[in-house]
C-alpha cells in the first residue's frame, strides 16, 4: 500500500506528462504482480467494489468527528478521500498497514456487515497519505490528473510496444493483468480475443479551434456533418445485440426498435437521433428518450430512433480498426448501399477550400446538425482523442449576458473554490435563473470570480452561495451555449444545452443583461 | 463598568473601539489605527496614526514608503499606552516579526485582538504569549479540523531531501516575502543548511530588514547577479532560490531551467491547492495556527466570548458552541482569504532576456 500511495502521491504533483509516464512505468517495473495490476485497474478505472461506495467512508468518518466540521471540511476540501484521510483522528497502537493485494482480497470475502469495521482498521493502521490512497482506490474515483490513455502509454513502455497495441488487446483483458504484464516483458504470447459483443473505445476528435486550420490539406481529410444526437456503437455479434454509449454505457433496453434492425455481424459507429419521415430531428426530440432504462410503446411510436452511420469498425471475422478510413468508409458504403430499416449512411460533404468549409458550416441543410467533422482519410480508427486525425468543426454558439446568482464550491481541481455558477437572466424586474455553468473560465479568472463570490455573498444555504445581484451591484457572465429548450423545471421556463461561461463581464452593470424575451425568440 | 462586548464592534472600515475611536487593522484608511502586523491586508497605508510595534512600523515604511502615515506610533511588547482613556497594550502573536495581539481594557473589560496567530515556535518573531481576557477575538485561516500542520523539521528535512535527490535541479520555493521566507531560511540554517540562499528581487528588502532587526538569515545573495548569462546560471543548479509565489510559474521562474517548483504554505496540506498552483514539492509551513492551535488557545483562555473573524469562521464557532464557550463569527470584509497575501511583486525586467 505504501508504494502505491506514494505512486499516487507523486503522480498529483507532477505536472508533467512525460513525468507522470515515467513514474508509473517505474512503479509497473518495480512492483511485482498482483499488485501492479491492481495499481492498473486503479488508474484505467477498472477496479470496482460493491460495497466500499464513497457513503460508507463517509459514515465512518462521521462516526469518529463531529459531522457537522465533516461537512464543512468536506465542502471545503472538495475530495471525500483527501478530507477523511485528513480529518481522521489519529489512534496509537493500531495494526500494521496492509499490502495492496490485501486490500483487495479482504474486500472481496468480506461480507457487506463486515466491511465497515475492516475498513475501519485499515484506516487506523495507514498515515493520512496511505488513508487517502486507501479510499481513492476503494470508491474508484482517483482523480489524480491520469487519464487511462496515460496509465496504458506508460505499461506499454515497459515492452517497447505502441501504446495502441494495448488499447486494441485491452477490452479482452480483466485486473490483474498478469497475461499483459507477461507479455510485456517477454515472458508469455500477445493476448488476444475481444469477448462477443463487446464495446470499442471510441474515437474522438479535437476542435478544430485546437489547431491552425491552414496547416491541414483539404485534400487529406474527408468531411461529414456532425449530427446533433448521441454518438452510439451498435453491434451484431453471433445473434447477440447490443447497442452502447460513447462511453460504453449498454442502453441496449431503452432502444429496442433499432436494436431490431441491427446488420448483422458488424459493429458500426454513428449517430443515434429521433428521424420522421426519414430526416433526423433536433437533439430536444431525441432527449424524450434518454436516461431510461425501459420505453413504453407509445414513446416508441412518437419518437421513433435510429442510426446514421459514420463508421465501421467490425465485419464478421474481421477487426477493420486498423485499416484507413477511406476503406472502412467504402466498406459501409456497400453495407449500406441498399436501403435499410433504421439505419442509414451519414453522407459525406465534398471537400473545397477552408473558406467554402466554413460558408457551408454557418447554413447547414438540417436543424439537426451542429457542424462539421473532418477526418483523415487514412486514420486508422484509434481509442480516444487521437492528435492530427479527427476535428469537430462546430457551429458558433448562441452567447447570452447573465446574472451571477449563486455559486458553489467545486470539487477535484478546482475544489475549494466557488466554481459552479448558477446564472439568470432579466425577467420583468426580477432576475430568473437559467443555467447553470462550471467551466469555460481560465484559473486566473476563477479566482476573480471566487473572491467576487466571497466578498459578495447574500446568503448561505449549506455548500451554495447566494451573490448580490440587483441591477446595480454583480456580475454579469457572458455564457455560451450550443442550443435551448423549453424546461417545464426551471422558473424561467428554458434550460440551456452545454452552458459555459465565455467571458466575464466586469464592465457591464447587471441591469444591461439580457432579458428572458431574448432567450423565447431562440426557441421560436 | 464597561461591559467587553461594547468595546470593539466591526464597521465597514474593519474593528472600531468607540471609547477610544481608533480601529484596529483598518480595512481603509482612518483616523487613528492599531496595526497588529505587517501583512498588507492587515496594515495599509494612508491612516492619519498609526500604533505598533517598531519592526511593524519599520516593515510598513520598508513597504509604502516614510510617509504612510503622518503620525507613527511605536510602542515596545508589553507596554501600555492610554488613548482616549481606552488602554491599549501590545503582546506577541508569535506570526512574524513584531505581530501583536492588540489588548484593549478600559474599567477592568479586557478585549483581545489576536491578529493572525502561531502557536509553534519560529526563530524569527517572539512567541505569542496568551492573555486571559472577557472578550478574545481569533483568527480562523486554518478553522477546519482537516488541517493539522506537520512539524516544520519535518517539512524542511523534506526540502534537503530533495536537494540530495535532485542535485542538479534548481529549488525554486515560493513564499511570502514576509515571514515565510524568512523563516523558512532561518529553519534552513538551523538544520546546518549554509549554503549561499538566492533571493529574488522581491524579498531582498524585507530580509535586510529582518537581519537589522538582528535575525541571522546567513549567506543570502540576491538570484538578479546570476541571471545574466548561461554561465552565471550554473550556481542555481542544486541551490535554493527564495521567491514569492507570484513569481513560482513566471517567465522569470523559466530561466532558471529545471527547477524543482516548491511552496511553503499551510494551504498545501490540500493537494488540490497544490496541483492549482503546479507544485512538485508541497512545504506545509504556516505561520498561522492550525485547528489543534486554534481550538488549544481558545480552551486555554476560555474567555466569556470568543468572536471569530477571517477564515473559517463557521466551523471554529460550531466547535466553540459545542465544547462550552460562547462564540459567534464577526464578517469582517477585506481580509485576504490566505491571510498571508502578499501584493504580487512583479518580476525584476532585465533587457535581453
Amino acid at each position: 500500500m505504501k508504494a502505491f500511495a506514494q505512486l499516487l502521491d507523486s503522480l498529483v504533483y507532477q505536472p508533467q506528462r512525460n513525468g507522470k509516464l515515467r513514474l508509473i512505468t517505474a512503479y509497473m517495473r518495480e512492483t511485482g504482480d498482483p499488485d501492479r495490476g491492481i495499481a492498473l485497474a486503479a488508474l484505467t478505472g477498472n477496479l470496482s467494489f460493491k460495497h466500499a461506495k464513497a457513503g460508507l467512508i463517509r459514515g465512518l468518518a462521521e462516526a469518529r468527528v463531529d459531522p457537522h466540521l465533516f461537512r464543512l471540511s468536506y465542502d471545503y476540501v472538495g475530495d471525500l478521500a483527501e478530507t477523511v484521510a485528513l480529518i481522521w483522528p489519529a489512534r496509537h497502537g493500531a495494526n500494521r498497514a496492509p499490502e495492496l493485494a490485501e486490500v483487495v482480497a479482504g474486500l472481496e470475502a468480506a461480507s457487506k456487515t463486515e466491511q465497515p469495521r475492516l475498513i475501519e482498521g485499515w484506516l487506523d493502521a495507514l498515515d493520512a497519505d496511505g488513508r487517502w490512497a486507501l479510499i481513492k482506490l476503494m470508491t474508484g474515483a482517483l482523480r489524480i490528473g491520469v487519464s487511462a490513455r496515460l496509465a496504458k502509454t506508460a505499461v506499454a513502455a515497459i515492452g517497447g510496444v505502441e501504446p495502441d497495441e494495448i488499447e486494441l488487446v485491452w477490452p479482452g483483458l480483466s485486473p490483474p493483468y498478469t497475461e499483459l504484464f507477461a507479455w510485456l516483458e517477454g515472458k508469455g504470447e500477445k493476448p488476444s480475443g475481444i469477448a462477443r459483443a463487446q464495446f470499442r473505445p471510441v474515437m474522438l476528435a479535437h476542435a478544430i479551434e485546437d489547431c491552425d486550420l491552414e496547416t491541414l490539406q483539404p485534400a487529406d481529410y474527408a468531411a461529414e456533418w456532425k449530427w446533433d444526437g448521441i454518438r452510439v456503437q451498435a453491434i451484431s455479434d453471433h445473434g447477440e445485440m447490443r447497442l452502447y454509449s460513447r462511453t460504453g454505457e449498454d442502453i441496449s433496453g431503452a432502444f429496442p426498435d433499432v436494436v431490431d434492425f441491427l446488420p448483422a455481424e458488424t459493429a458500426i459507429d454513428g449517430e443515434l437521433l429521433v428521424f420522421r419521415e426519414g430526416e433526423p430531428t433536433t437533439f430536444n426530440e431525441l432527449q424524450q428518450r434518454l436516461n431510461r432504462k425501459t420505453v413504453t410503446a407509445r414513446m416508441l411510436r412518437d419518437y421513433p430512433a435510429g442510426i446514421r452511420a459514420y463508421d465501421l469498425l467490425q465485419q464478421g471475422e474481421d477487426d477493420l480498426r486498423p485499416l484507413p478510413f477511406r476503406e472502412r468508409r467504402a466498406r459501409l458504403e456497400a453495407l449500406l448501399a441498399t436501403p435499410r430499416e433504421r439505419f442509414d449512411l451519414s453522407p459525406l460533404v465534398p471537400v473545397t477550400t477552408w473558406h467554402d468549409m466554413q460558408k457551408l458550416r454557418g447554413a447547414p441543410p438540417s436543424p439537426a446538425v451542429e457542424g462539421l467533422m473532418l477526418k483523415r482519410w487514412d486514420s486508422s480508427y484509434l481509442p480516444g482523442r487521437v492528435k492530427g486525425e479527427w476535428f469537430k468543426w462546430k457551429r458558433d454558439p448562441h452567447l447570452v449576458d447573465a446574472v451571477l446568482m449563486y455559486a458553489q464550491r467545486g470539487h477535484g481541481k478546482r475544489s475549494s473554490f466557488y466554481s459552479d455558477y448558477t446564472f439568470g437572466v432579466w425577467k420583468g424586474d426580477e432576475l430568473v435563473p437559467v443555467g447553470k455553468a462550471y467551466f469555460g473560465f481560465t484559473d486566473e479568472e476563477l479566482k476573480q470570480i471566487d473572491r467576487f463570490v466571497r466578498n459578495h455573498t447574500e446568503a448561505k444555504f449549506g455548500p451554495v452561495r447566494e451573490v448580490t445581484h440587483t441591477g446595480e451591484t454583480g456580475l454579469v457572465l457572458e455564457v455560451a451555449f450550443e442550443g435551448l429548450q423549453r424546461s417545464p423545471r426551471h422558473k424561467s421556463g428554458v434550460a440551456m444545452r452545454f452552458p459555459r461561461i465565455n467571458r466575464l463581464r466586469w464592465d457591464k452593470p447587471p441591469r444591461d443583461a439580457d432579458r428572458i424575451e431574448t432567450l423565447e425568440a431562440m426557441l421560436a | 463598568m464597561t461591559k467587553a462586548e461594547t468595546l470593539l464592534r466591526t464597521t465597514p472600515a474593519g474593528l472600531y473601539c468607540p471609547a477610544g475611536d481608533f480601529h484596529v487593522d483598518p480595512v481603509r484608511p482612518v483616523a487613528r489605527a492599531v496595526i497588529t502586523h505587517g501583512h498588507s491586508d492587515h496594515a495599509r497605508a494612508g491612516h492619519g496614526a498609526v500604533l505598533a510595534t517598531k519592526e511593524t512600523l519599520a516593515i510598513m515604511g520598508a513597504r509604502y514608503g516614510e510617509a504612510f502615515t503622518e503620525n507613527p506610533q511605536a510602542v515596545a511588547y508589553g507596554d501600555a499606552v492610554t488613548v482616549n482613556g481606552v488602554t491599549v497594550r501590545l503582546v506577541p502573536a508569535g506570526h512574524v516579526l513584531g505581530s501583536a495581539q492588540a489588548v484593549v481594557e478600559q474599567s477592568g473589560a479586557r478585549v483581545v485582538v489576536s491578529g493572525d496567530y502561531k502557536r509553534r515556535r519560529d526563530p524569527t518573531c517572539a512567541s505569542f504569549e496568551p492573555v486571559p481576557c472577557d472578550v478574545f477575538i481569533t483568527e480562523a485561516t486554518f478553522g477546519l479540523p482537516v488541517f493539522r500542520h506537520p512539524p516544520d523539521r519535518d517539512e524542511i528535512g523534506k526540502l534537503l531531501h530533495s536537494l540530495k535527490t535532485f542535485p542538479e535541479r534548481c529549488h525554486l520555493v515560493g513564499a511570502y516575502a514576509l515571514g515565510k521566507a524568512q523563516r523558512v531560511i532561518a529553519l534552513l540554517r538551523e538544520a546546518g543548511y549554509a549554503e549561499p540562499i538566492y533571493l529574488h528581487g522581491a524579498m531582498q528588502r524585507l530580509c535586510d530588514l529582518y537581519v537589522a532587526h538582528g535575525v541571522d538569515l546567513g549567506d543570502l545573495r540576491p538570484a538578479a547577479d546570476h541571471m545574466k548569462t548561461p554561465l552565471l546560471r550554473k550556481v542555481f543548479e542544486g541551490a535554493i532560490v527564495m521567491a514569492p509565489p507570484s513569481a513560482l510559474n513566471d517567465l522569470w521562474s523559466r530561466r532558471l531551467g529545471d527547477v524543482v517548483t516548491c511552496f511553503a504554505s499551510g494551504w498545501m496540506r490540500v493537494r488540490a491547492r497544490a496541483r492549482q498552483r503546479l507544485v512538485e514539492l508541497p512545504l506545509i509551513v504556516s505561520d498561522h495556527a492550525d485547528w489543534d492551535e486554534l481550538t488549544a488557545t481558545a480552551q486555554e483562555l476560555s474567555p466569556r466570548q470568543l468572536w471569530v473573524t477571517h477564515g473559517e469562521e463557521e466551523a471554529l464557532v460550531h466547535w466553540a458552541n459545542t465544547n462550552g464557550l460562547h462564540a459567534q463569527a464577526l464578517h469582517l470584509v477585506g481580509y485576504d482569504e490566505e491571510g498571508e497575501g502578499e501584493p504580487a511583486a512583479p518580476p525584476p525586467v532585465e533587457a535581453g532576456a
